[in-house]
């Protein structure tokens, strides 16, 4: 399934209401960290496809979203489990920290 | 992972390690990266660099690492995304211990692991980060389109970025805690002539203040002992960088800093192990000198293995 765009308007519909998980991935093209995790992102999305839904939100085409959370900076990741954001990531981190995250939401 | 032995083991994937790499397989060496986070390293922060030979209009960080990483994939990369957390000699090789206890075997070791962000260690800096205090104005910039920042430091980084941060914000505030920059005379000259931009000279942060995002800062100002308040949505802070060696204490000699201690060949104390880039003890951090050193640093790997067979 891979890394699915989302927007303002689908925001609620694919995260907020998902049944699983969402990680999303806020960022922009101007961001060379962000460019720079997206492989890890897909990674991510491949290797969890059933367990958590993987998105990203471009802040700059989409800035309501990302306003609503209080994001200053990109990249941020936020983990959404029963439409509620649960963990936060901010910055360039690596693929286990992103795991650790997610695995403690997928426990808890 | 196997119990293979590689002839070289590159820890770092900025552009001392990357160049390392690039000669180790020059060498037809077999050579494995291990990079913690993604390829690239601090440079992916750099909007534009203006000073790598080569690039006559300047090369955004990102691009410039896109084409250090597409010249070593033509080499095959092989590539271990993981943190390394401990370098012990065993006999004539060296094993590296990774954060999930997975240990990787090699003869010789390049260490070129970069350096982090120093931080100002003050109230509110670690609570705000992310919710308007930013060590990256490339990625958190565009988020103050029309606010008042400030930016703290006195060096190439912060002149450069406190200029950067004058295409998104109304004021730049730039506090520099002595009364006069170290940055290259021709970033003085621009900063200087821009008018968004305010000096406040001889000043230091004592705090950050701010609820759920960055409403100002607190400042001190050390000639005259006077404190004040400016209200900022944002803070960037460019002090310098502070290396991640903690974990090589008693391994490899480091200067008192912490920055790894290597003779001209990149030789550290340690025979078969090297180091290059940000994370050495030197004067001068610069792209083009990391690549130099990581160009050395393989070169020196390759001579020590051929005279150990």
């Amino acid at each position: 399934m891979g890394v699915k765009a989302i927007t303002d308007e689908t925001f609620e519909e694919e995260v907020l209401n998902s049944s699983i998980p969402v990680l999303v991935d806020f960022w922009a093209p101007w961001c060379g960290p962000c460019r720079a995790i997206a492989p890890i992102i897909e990674e991510l999305a491949e290797e969890l496809e059933g367990k958590v839904k993987v998105c990203k939100c471009n802040v700059d085409e989409n800035p309501i979203t990302p306003g609503k959370f209080g994001i200053r900076a990109i990249p941020t990741l936020i983990i959404f489990k029963n439409g509620e954001a649960v963990e936060s990531i901010v910055g360039a981190v690596s693929k286990a920290t992103i795991l650790n995250a997610l695995n403690k939401v997928l426990e808890g | 992972m196997s119990d293979k032995i590689w002839d070289v083991a590159i820890i770092g994937g900025g552009p001392a390690g990357l160049t390392a790499y690039l000669y180790a397989r020059r060498a037809l060496l077999e050579a494995l990266l291990i990079e913690k986070g993604p390829i690239g390293g601090q440079v992916l922060l750099t909007d534009l660099i203006e000073n790598y030979p080569g690039f006559p209009e300047g090369i955004p960080g990102f691009e410039l690492i896109q084409k250090m990483q597409e010249q070593v994939e033509k080499y095959g990369l092989n590539l271990v995304q993981k943190k390394a957390i401990a370098l012990k000699p065993e006999g004539e090789l060296k094993e590296i211990l990774l954060e999930d206890k997975e240990v990787v075997k090699a003869r010789t070791v390049i260490l070129a692991l970069g350096a982090g962000m120093r931080k100002l260690g003050i109230p509110g800096e670690k609570e705000l980060t992310g919710k308007g205090v930013s060590y990256c104005a490339t990625c958190d910039g565009p988020f103050f389109k029309n606010q008042i920042v400030a930016v703290i430091g006195g060096g190439n980084t912060a002149l450069q970025e406190a200029l950067y941060l004058t295409k998104f914000a109304k004021k730049v505030y730039l506090i520099h805690r002595r009364d006069a920059f170290r940055a290259t005379p021709i970033l003085q000259q621009r900063v200087k002539e821009n008018p968004k931009i305010e000096i406040i000279w001889n000043t230091v942060l004592k705090e950050i203040k701010g609820k759920d995002s960055v409403e100002g800062v607190v400042t001190y100002n050390r000639q005259t002992g006077e404190e004040g308040f400016l209200e900022v949505a944002g803070v960037f802070i460019f002090i310098g960088h502070e290396p991640e060696t903690e974990w090589l204490k008693g391994v490899v000699e480091l200067d008192e800093k912490g920055f790894i201690l290597v003779n001209q060949n990149m030789e550290t104390s340690l025979k078969g192990v090297y180091a290059c880039g940000d994370c050495i003890s030197k004067p001068f951090r610069q792209i083009i000198n990391a690549c130099g050193e990581g160009a050395v640093a393989a070169l020196s790997a390759e001579k020590y293995l051929e005279s150990s067979h």
